[in-house]
């Protein structure tokens, strides 16, 4: 049995948005190919997902069951999948690029002698496949090599969740032979840091900070700027971990999902991690002195120049209008 | 503890880049290197643990010539000694090759932890620290912010998506992928700079560790990113781009 086999990720009993445009990818790559589409899940109790899953997925969903993947662990979880497609010689397989994923795919590929490609972002005739480098600033095209599985990751939002194909899949099961010895990791539960004082995701209008406003000290320009617009203010991922402002005002995958109605980036270059965050606001306008920085990809309006100069020009021209 | 640090050297952020001849790589010649930003906190991790518990840090690198300077870079930050990996055929590897070539360096070692980078800022693939714990047959954890040991256990912080975390325990030895973020960055003091000088470098090739070049996913060519989206550059000095932006804002987004 080969073809394109999809691994779906669940979170509280739901497969999240990002499987399904994974699953979009897997139809599509199939389609192109020639080849059947076929779906996984992984968990202890895996009936109710099998229910959503087979509303949407073709093919063959294959429930890998057994008590030690109730919570997720990379020895657990890359152990079943190698199992699994040991006895089903995938020609390809494909996941949604999620931090779990980036935790256990490598590891489980590596297992049979292969590489993932991750973060894939779309592909072409071969087949090849496209993935980010250098931060976004430049596309490279991959093509896989050998004999095994090929494994490939898709960005959140490089395919379309509603795309998927509904039909009506075969549905399967496949116990894995699992030790408790062989899950050397314990995890424990999720949690969040204490209550944040910030709610971002509520704010009309946000100016957010990157790294290219150089010093700590340089920040009250920026903060002139948000409140002459009357904006809450937000940053990149380096400018908290800096400790320059509060972790609750990082927006990113890691982050606040935020989509006010105006979002300006200052010296910010436009990384996934951080689009993923704020690719949703209604307007977004991006200061940059790199006029190939990828955050000019998803702005409206664009100023290429020094924010030094431009930055404290706005400012006085907002507070004019204002008048 | 000893705790090995693979580190990468990459281009320096704000040097712009330029897609070479072959059209499968960046121009190399007139750029600027640093340390992979994850790192740089990778090692201070291994620095803080050391610090708090004893032991010793060692450095790995696998690159040209030039990762030299972010080795010594390393070492007077305060790493005891180092392993540079010489090698120039990147063009040939994939994340599984690095990973072969790092694991064999390490073997011989027998650290009691190894810690990576999460990810690196050029090719970013994300993966080199999860399959080199699988190489060297140990548990791993990935996108830890904080590293705590008592007895033969770590207790680490694993970020999750959206502000969530996950504490995880897990027996030494050990890998870990370090995000960044977990610590402050110290910077190397001049006595540091100088004792650096000192600190053993051991080299070694591809051929003595036995590891040829070999690639499953081939990076056939780069290429700028085709523009999707129409964006509409406000042109002119900052106070008339300033001047028209306002604008935008007042009659067309309507913010103003
Ligand atoms: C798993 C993971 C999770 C992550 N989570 C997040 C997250 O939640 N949020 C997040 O933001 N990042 C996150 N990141 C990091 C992300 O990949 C980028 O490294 C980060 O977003 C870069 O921040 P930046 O744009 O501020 O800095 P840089 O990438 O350094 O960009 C600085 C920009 O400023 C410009 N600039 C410099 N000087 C000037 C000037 N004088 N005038 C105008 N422009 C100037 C430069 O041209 C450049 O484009 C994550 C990374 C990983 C791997
Ligand atoms: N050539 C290299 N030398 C040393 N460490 C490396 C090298 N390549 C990758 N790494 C390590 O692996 C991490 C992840 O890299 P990557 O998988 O390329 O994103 C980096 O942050 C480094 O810690």
């Amino acid at each position: 049995m080969s073809g394109v086999w999809i691994v779906l990720e669940h979170r509280e009993g739901r497969i999240g948005r990002i499987s399904w445009e994974a699953l979009t990818a897997g139809q599509q790559l199939a389609a192109q190919l020639g080849l059947t589409a076929h779906s996984v899940i992984l968990g202890a109790q895996t009936e109710a997902l099998a229910a959503e899953v087979s509303a949407k997925a073709g093919g063959k969903l294959t429930s890998v069951e057994h008590a030690l993947l109730a919570t997720y662990t990379a020895d657990g979880f890359s152990r079943a999948l190698e199992q699994l497609f040991h006895a089903e010689s995938p020609d390809y397989v494909v996941f949604p690029h999620t931090y779990q994923v980036r935790d256990y795919a490598p590891a489980l590929a590596a297992k049979l002698g292969q590489v993932l490609i991750g973060d894939v972002t779309g592909f072409g005739e071969g087949p090849v496949f496209t993935r980010q480098i250098l931060q976004g600033r430049l596309n490279g095209t991959y093509r896989h090599t050998g004999g095994g599985p090929c494994f490939l990751s898709v960005q959140s939002g490089a395919f379309r969740a509603e795309a998927v194909e509904p039909s009506t899949p075969e549905i399967a099961s496949f116990t894995p032979t699992l030790e408790p010895a062989q899950i050397r990791t314990q995890p424990g539960a999720p949690f969040r840091e204490s209550a944040q004082t910030v709610d971002l995701g509520s704010a009309s209008m946000i100016v957010s900070v990157g790294r290219g406003i150089k010093e700590a000290d340089n920040l009250p320009l920026v903060q002139d700027l948000a409140s002459a617009l009357g904006a809450e203010i937000a940053a990149s991922r380096p400018i908290c971990d800096n400790g320059w402002l509060p972790m609750e005002r990082q927006v990113g995958s890691s982050g606040q999902t935020v989509s006010p109605k105006l979002y300006v980036a200052v010296g910010i270059s436009g990384a996934i991690q951080h689009l993923v965050g704020m690719k949703g606001s209604q307007c977004i306008v991006a200061i940059n002195k790199d006029p190939d920085a990828p955050i000019f990809e998803v702005a409206d309006y664009g100023i290429v120049g020094d924010l030094f100069e431009v930055v404290p020009a706005l400012t006085e021209a907002i507070k004019a209008a204002k008048q | 503890m000893k705790i090995i640090v693979a580190i990468k050297q990459v281009p320096e952020r704000d040097t712009p880049v330029r897609i070479d001849s072959g059209g499968k790589w960046i121009e190399e010649t007139d750029l600027q290197w640093t340390m992979n930003e994850s790192d740089a906190y990778a090692l201070e991790e291994a620095l803080q643990l050391k610090e708090k518990d004893g032991g010793e840090v060692v450095v790995v690198s696998a690159g040209p010539e030039r990762v030299g300077s972010t080795i010594r870079e390393a070492l007077a930050k305060g790493a005891d000694r180092a392993i540079h990996i010489e090698c120039n055929d990147f063009a040939q590897r994939d994340a599984l090759s690095v990973a072969r070539l790092l694991a064999e360096a390490i073997k011989p070692e027998s650290p009691d932890l190894v810690l990576t980078g999460l990810q690196s800022d050029d090719l970013g693939y994300g993966q080199t620290g999860v399959i080199l714990a699988e190489l060297l047959e140990l548990p791993h954890v990935s996108l830890i912010l904080h590293v705590e040991k008592t007895g033969t256990l770590l207790h680490v912080k694993r970020e999750l998506e959206e502000g969530w975390f996950q504490n995880i325990e897990l027996p030494l030895p050990a890998v870990l992928t370090i995000q960044s973020g977990g610590n402050k960055l110290r910077y190397a003091t001049l006595m540091g700079i100088k004792r650096a000088k000192t600190k053993e470098v051991r080299r070694v090739t591809p051929a003595d560790l036995g590891v040829p070049a070999s690639a499953v996913a081939i990076l056939e060519h780069i290429a700028q990113p085709q523009k999707q989206k129409s964006t509409q550059i406000l042109p002119g000095p900052a106070k008339d781009a300033a001047a028209a932006l306002v604008e935008k804002l007042k009659f067309e987004v309507r913010v103003l």
